[in-house]
């Protein structure tokens, strides 16, 4: 090894994915001595696994790349092409087929032990392992032998063998039904399934699995587990006893480790519980075990580019440069520009972390990245922050200064003030709603703004953030709930006895005829109110995030008069029904709010029990009619388009209009998706409160709008994650086409394509013919935001059978229908 | 029980959602209503001589009126397909257009002065009166048959039929292969007949009188002791005939959606053209 001294180098890299590789060649270029370790054959897995001819994109565009490797925009092959050369150029020391099992040692004298039993010594160890972390192993006799594989590249690659699949999620059934495609390959594929429905995966994947089995395509094996491997033959564990099948290749796909654990076996601690939290790192990326440094998507940042930058910077932290300046300084400069007082990046980031309560125990590091991905505003005294009712889920910090929210619409001069360090908006960033109240400067203020992504995260991996966050949320949503006059104080007892509570999908949160008296929030998701009449549960209403229910057992001490469920994965405050009871003693003009609630709901409740006899079919319909919906995701819904098909033609310019409206592409499918009672939810984006979508996105490119709108911006990088993410499938990836020739010449000479998404032929054949490549991205509804007009899908439909709805609307839809 | 939910869906039907035909209340009806009236009347209080006709006053203003209509209605087959921005509904379009071109057989009609003969302009209002009787048509079936395509679909799309179909296909054939000659041969004709090539009537009518699924069903169905082979082959062949009428359903539905714009529309095309030989030879020999 180059420059080693009794065979220990200065720095040892592990995992050769951008950021590995980045650290890897400025530590051959600085001469220092070093090992870059790969658990695989090749070069950066994670990229060599992308899809064959993927379009690499180099995100955030504004970000200057600095490494000694190149890195831009471009397909798959030619990046790895060009990293492998430049790894050879630069003469970096490179050991594949090393996968690291264990770190001991301290900092000047680790050890690494590799799997194949060879052991490295280093003076430091970065970790740029990715977040992939290992496929589970098969344990089970047998289990290493050569024909047990964990990853399936190319289905087509196998010929005539009998391949048994282990795993029954969508990984396994995707590579089982790609084995199956093309019966002329011959190959005889089997899955197993430990239990007895195919319950992780997606409902399409089990379809075509479950249409592939009864056309003899796909064997599938139910409540069957493996016992052994033998040469050409698994033992299978069955309910009937054990029995033998030939079986030439087994493809285990029974989900992954995520590194973590191996992480902290090396003494690197992280900063809480949760799954998604990240090593605790210094601002030179040194761990809390000194020597070990973290980089790349481990540390927190999935970017290539963000990857290799930190490759760099590490190296020249070993190298003793405090100096050295992120990459990432010239956008906080950028971004602090408007604030007052001329203060530098360092200085604005001190304060913030010394003044914000839920930055307070953020590193310098946790800091700045938060700060990349959020704003910082400077307001004079008196200007609106934001308004009541504009849609937003971002959340507030006020750095410098205070805010005064106007609590009654009616009138603005009443207020309530927030002080320096404290939170607002925060609301949005829980439901996912609209802004409940208009917000002002009180003074000349700075505050910073966390886009809902960035703000989540904190509150996932700082726990001291996380608990900031649930009290003043807490206090904030009663306070609104329960309308002016109250004070913080006044619900001082009520918000220390809260506690906060999911709630799966249907779970039971209050159930008839019980006796508890717990008054509940909704904080996330949505409720469902039902009522047994006559054995049959009969829908009564729809509760939205920020409603309050269970009050009626406490006011008048009945029992619960109904049950009340989740609609969707929810969550919900519950606080005792005393302490509730008690504020409204104390505050008689609450008591009479809550009365004249009260009354309404025992109106309707009255209303169907008086109605019980005659109420059969139609009560029946009108609860089907709502559960459908629910089950549609619905629930979780913020816009949805429906389709009345007593009024559908199928003439389809509904989707005709959504391809022309944008870029050529339809964002829907109308024919797809469930139906009932001519009620039809189409296959196209329902914005979610709190969307699937966005829980994954490496460039945070999806975001939601200023109309709640849930859009995906022009960073995305085509990766696919929100496309596997979406329950509903609504996300396609598709490059966007060439452009058509105008309606006219389209329709008094027939040239181009006419109104619509034009045909992939066309649009293969005229982009090859334009010579441009238009990489393949993430493409979904944005609700028409910036037309005119409003979403064209409805514009356009000619008979008045598309529909959007909010949650409020949408029973009321379906309710109203059958009244007429 | 609750706060929040207060709002009682039952009372306000939300406004947005109401067919073409119900838009705003009716608004174009009473519009067109009015129209049609206020051109009787004028009709028959309008002092023109020696007769009503086209070449009067009254006979221009209405003309004028129609012409103006005829070009308007015309322009839906535009604004269907241009989608520009702006806050426009093609529903309110069409709701206006259904009442408008009503109104025409009214005002078309007045203008003629019922002097109806074998000529250019008798041409131009009996194209007229195609194209709205064609319309007529097109409101009764936009108005019953999306129902029934709905049920008869349930939560179908045209691909997953196809696909559905394709499945049966591929295990009738190996489901076939145990079957002696002449039953298999039944088989394979049926597989072998593009289903759906059906002339226009075939598809409008629904019926496939050659249908060899159908034929071949029969034949199993005769046959009174099946093995378990044929009895398998059986069963596949009623799925096979179930799902084929499902899609026939469905090709027969949208066929009868569809069949009177072939009309409407090129009678739109053919009017234009008279109307245009109308409008000149009036003013080429006045
Ligand atoms: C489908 C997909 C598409 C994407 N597209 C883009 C894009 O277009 N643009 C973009 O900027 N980002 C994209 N990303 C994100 C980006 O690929 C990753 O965030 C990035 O690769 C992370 O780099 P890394 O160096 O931290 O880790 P990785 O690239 O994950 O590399 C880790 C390496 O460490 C090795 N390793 C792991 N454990 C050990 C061990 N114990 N011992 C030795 N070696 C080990 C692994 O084999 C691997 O080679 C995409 C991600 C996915 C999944
Ligand atoms: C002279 C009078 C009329 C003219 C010139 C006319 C012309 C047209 C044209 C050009 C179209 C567009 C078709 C397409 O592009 O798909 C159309 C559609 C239509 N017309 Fe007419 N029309 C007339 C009268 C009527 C009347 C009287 C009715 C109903 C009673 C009617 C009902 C319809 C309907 C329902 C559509 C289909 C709308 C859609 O599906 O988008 N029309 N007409």
């Amino acid at each position: 090894m180059a420059g080693t001294e009794a065979g220990i180098v200065d720095v040892a890299i592990v995992g050769s994915g951008p950021a590995g590789l980045s650290a890897a060649a400025h530590a051959a270029a600085k001469g220092m001595s070093h090992i870059l370790l790969e658990k695989t054959d090749h070069l950066s897995d994670t990229i060599f696994k992308y899809q064959k001819g993927k379009h690499v994109m180099a995100t955030p565009a504004h970000l200057v790349l600095r490494a000694d490797l190149d890195f831009d925009a471009g397909k798959r092959e030619a990046i790895l092409e060009t990293w492998d050369r430049q790894i050879a150029e630069h003469k970096v020391e490179v050991m594949l087929d090393a996968d690291v099992t264990a770190i001991e040692g301290e900092a000047g004298n680790f050890t690494l032990t590799l799997k194949r039993g060879a052991t490295v010594k280093a003076r430091a160890v970065v970790l740029a392992i990715g977040t992939q972390g290992n496929p589970n192993l098969l344990r089970l006799p047998g289990a290493d032998l050569p024909h047990v594989q964990y990853q399936l590249d190319d289905p087509t690659e196998y010929i005539d063998e009998h391949i048994t699949v282990i795993g029954s999620g969508d990984a396994g059934i995707e590579n089982a039904l790609g084995l199956a495609a093309d019966p002329a390959q011959g190959n005889v594929v089997t899955i197993l399934n430990r239990g007895a429905d195919f319950a992780r995966a997606k409902g399409a994947n089990v379809k075509l699995l479950m249409e592939a089995e009864s056309e003899g395509r796909i064997f599938v094996r139910r409540e069957t587990s493996p016992a052994e491997v033998k040469p050409g033959e698994l033992v299978l564990e069955t309910r009937d006893g054990q029995e033998s099948i030939r079986c030439d290749r087994i493809i285990a796909r029974t989900g992954s480790k995520p590194p973590r654990a191996f992480v902290e076996a090396a003494g690197v601690g992280f900063t809480s519980e949760e799954r998604e939290a990240f090593p605790a790192l210094s601002p030179s990326f040194e761990s809390t075990k000194p020597g070990i440094y973290v980089i790349g998507a481990l540390a927190g940042y999935p970017l290539i580019k963000h990857c290799m930058n930190q490759g760099y910077d590490v190296i020249e932290f070993l190298a003793g440069n405090t100096q050295l300046k992120p990459a990432d300084e010239p956008i906080l400069e950028e971004k602090f520009a408007p604030l007052p007082g001329n203060r530098s990046v360092d200085e604005w980031l001190a304060l913030f972390g010394r003044t914000v309560v839920i930055l307070q125990e953020l590193s310098v590091l946790q800091l700045r990245e938060l700060m990349i991905d959020s704003r910082a505003h400077f307001y004079r005294k008196g200007e609106v922050i934001f308004e009541r009712n504009a849609p937003g889920s971002s959340m507030f910090a006020i750095a410098q200064g205070s805010v005064l929210v106007e609590v009654n619409p009616a009138d603005p001069s009443v207020t309530v003030p927030i002080g320096e360090g404290s939170i607002f908006g925060e609301v949005g960033l829980i439901s996912g709603r609209r802004r409940g109240a208009t917000i002002r400067a009180a003074e000349d203020t700075v505050a910073l703004e966390f886009s809902r992504t960035a703000a989540l995260k904190l509150i996932a991996t700082t726990p001291g953030a996380a608990r900031a966050v649930n009290r003043i949320s807490i206090e904030r949503q009663l306070l609104q709930m329960f309308g002016s006059g109250l004070t913080p104080e006044d619900l001082a007892e009520i918000t220390d006895a809260a506690v906060v509570e999911d709630k799966r999908a249907g779970e039971v949160v209050i159930k008839e005829g019980d006796d508890d008296k717990d008054v509940f929030v909704i904080r996330r998701g949505s409720m469902i109110v039902e009522k047994d009449i006559g054995g049959h549960p009969v829908f009564l209403s729809y509760l939205p995030a920020g409603s309050y229910f269970g009050e009626m057992a406490v006011i008048d001490g009945s029992k619960r008069t109904a049950t009340v469920k989740a609609a969707i994965k929810s969550q919900v405050v519950r606080f005792p029904g005393e302490a509730f009871v008690k504020l409204l003693d104390r505050k008689p003009k609450l008591r009479e709010k809550a009365l004249a609630d009260m009354a309404g709901r025992r109106e309707v409740n009255a209303f169907i029990e008086s109605r019980k006899d005659s109420f059969g079919d139609a009560a029946d319909y009108y609860s089907q009619t709502a559960k459908f919906l629910v089950d549609q995701g619905i629930g979780e819904a913020t816009d949805v388009l429906l389709i009345d098909e007593t009024l559908c033609v199928g003439c389809d310019n509904c989707e005709k209009a959504c391809a022309d409206s944008h870029d050529g592409l339809s964002r829907l499918d109308r024919e797809a998706g469930k139906t009932y009672a001519h009620l039809h939810v189409p296959t196209s984006c329902r914005h979610c409160e709190h969307p699937h979508c966005m829980a994954d996105c490496p460039p945070n490119a999806i975001k939601r709008g200023p109309d709640g709108e849930v859009f995906i911006d022009e960073t995305c990088i085509g990766c696919g994650n929100c496309q596997r993410n979406c329950p509903y499938g609504v996300i396609r990836m598709d490059a966007r086409p060439p452009k058509k020739p105008g309606l006219l010449s389209w329709l008094m000479f027939g040239i181009g394509p006419g109104p619509g998404e034009a045909s992939y032929s066309w649009r293969k054949k005229k982009a090859e013919a334009s010579g441009r490549e238009a990489p393949k991205v993430a493409i979904k509804c944005d609700m028409c935001s910036g037309i005119e007009g409003g979403p064209a899908c409805v514009r356009a439909c000619p008979t008045g059978a598309a529909i959007r709805v909010g949650p409020e609307r949408f029973l009321a839809v379906s309710q109203s229908e059958r009244g007429a | 029980m609750a706060s929040l939910a207060s709002e009682d869906g039952r009372a306000q039907r939300p406004s947005d959602h109401e067919g073409f035909l119900v838009h705003k209340r009716f608004r174009w009806l009473k519009v067109a209503l009015a129209l049609s009236i206020v051109a009787g009347i004028g009709y028959a209080f309008a002092d023109v001589s020696p007769r009503p006709n086209g070449g009067t006053w009254y006979g221009y203003a209405l003309g004028t009126l129609g012409v103006l209509l005829i070009v308007w209605l015309s322009l839906l087959g535009i604004r269907k397909r241009a989608m520009t921005e702006g806050r426009w509904s093609l529903k309110a379009w069409t709701s206006a257009h259904v009442y408008l071109g009503l109104s025409l057989v009214v005002i078309g009609t007045l203008h003629t002065g019922f002097q109806l003969g074998w000529n250019v302009h008798t041409l131009a209002w009996a194209l007229m009166i195609l194209v709205i009787v064609s319309g007529i048509y097109g409101v009764v079936v936009y108005a019953t048959l999306p129902e029934k395509l709905s049920t008869n679909r349930g939560d179908m799309s045209k691909k997953e039929m196809i696909e559905a179909l394709g499945a049966i296909d591929r295990q009738l054939e190996s489901a076939a292969q145990p079957l002696p000659r002449e039953e298999s041969d039944l088989v394979i004709a049926a597989l072998e007949q593009d289903a759906f090539r059906a002339g226009v009537l075939a598809r409008l009518t629904g019926r496939y009188p050659g249908c060899r699924t159908e034929r071949a069903r029969a034949a199993f169905a005769a046959d009174r002791d099946r093995d378990e082979h044929e009895e398998r082959v059986f069963g596949l062949l009623q799925r096979r005939c179930a799902q084929l009428g499902q899609i026939r359903r469905q090709m027969r539905l949208r066929a009868l959606l569809d069949i009177w714009l072939y009309v409407h529309v090129p009678a739109t095309v053919a009017l234009l053209g008279a109307l245009t030989a109308h409008v000149i030879s009036v003013f080429y020999y006045w």
